[in-house]
């Protein structure tokens, strides 16, 4: 059991997953709602790999762990620029009380 | 018990702990920094799995932009001067319970399943690979990827920029 294998790998993704949408569900900050997301792409991002290897799949699993890290990055713009047009028109960014759409 | 299981438990040790201050701490600042000890673990673990270039893809694009990204937008929609810079939490206990539940199954789930899983043919170094592969498998993936980027870039600065009045 203490031999690590792929099931070591998997146990550390849920992990990072579980505490991901934790964070995701529970935070009225939308910067750390962001957080969250990033969480579990990480973590997504482990089993590509950890399948990837221990699979016998070759490279594919590291290459869409790539794809997977460039999408992190524009969605994590993206969001931000989003999050600053929020907090300009409303002053702040808790998630649970901007619930209007147009005034 | 050899050398590489050691470095993967402190790894992962490292990434779950740091995770788990991320999402409990009250300080939005001290969540940022230690999501930057979560990201390196991860990045560890990486190296562990024999994707060395995707580590150091994860330090430059996630310790390196997005940590800092999320720092400015701390930064930028919180008030600094005063003391409000806590964020609040709702719906602890549901949540709490959903995902450990979920945790749980999903644990099961991995440890019982008989995997097949013997290590495979990883390269020692996996740069010039994954390079071919993104030329010739994955060719289509990679140009829409790129277009999107420049979607984005165009995207964000046009969201972000004050209007003129």
């Amino acid at each position: 059991m203490l031999q690590v294998g792929l099931t070591h790998f998997l146990i550390v993704s849920a992990i990072l997953f579980s505490l991901g949408i934790y964070g995701i569900v529970t935070r009225k900050n939308a910067v750390m709602v962001l957080m969250g997301i990033e969480l579990v792409l990480n973590s997504t991002n482990i089993n590509f790999i950890a399948f990837s290897k221990y699979g016998n799949f070759g490279l594919g699993g590291q290459v869409i762990a790539l794809f997977v890290i460039i999408l992190a990055a524009a969605e994590a713009a993206i969001a931000l620029a989003i999050v600053l047009n929020i907090y300009k028109t409303f002053t702040n960014v808790n998630v649970d009380e901007i619930d209007n759409l147009k005034d | 018990m050899n050398l590489y299981d050691i470095i993967f438990y402190l790894f992962a040790a490292i990434t779950v702990v740091s995770a788990l201050f991320v999402v409990t701490t009250r300080n939005i600042i001290y969540s940022a920094f230690f999501l930057l000890f979560t990201f390196s673990g991860v990045a560890g673990i990486y190296v562990l799995l024999g994707a060395d270039f995707i580590a150091v893809v994860q330090i430059l694009v996630y310790v390196g932009g997005i940590l800092i990204l999320l720092l400015f937008g701390i930064m930028l929609t919180n008030k600094i001067t005063n003391v409000e810079i806590r964020t609040g939490t709702v719906h602890m206990l549901p949540a709490g319970i959903a995902t450990g539940i979920f945790l749980g199954v999903v644990v099961s789930a991995m440890v019982w399943t008989n995997w097949k899983s013997e290590p495979g043919l990883i390269p020692l170094t996996t740069t010039k690979a994954i390079g071919n592969l993104l030329i010739t498998d994955y060719v289509l993936i990679f140009e829409l990827l790129g277009i999107l980027l420049l979607v984005a870039l165009i995207g964000a600065a046009s969201i972000a920029r004050r209007d003129k009045e």
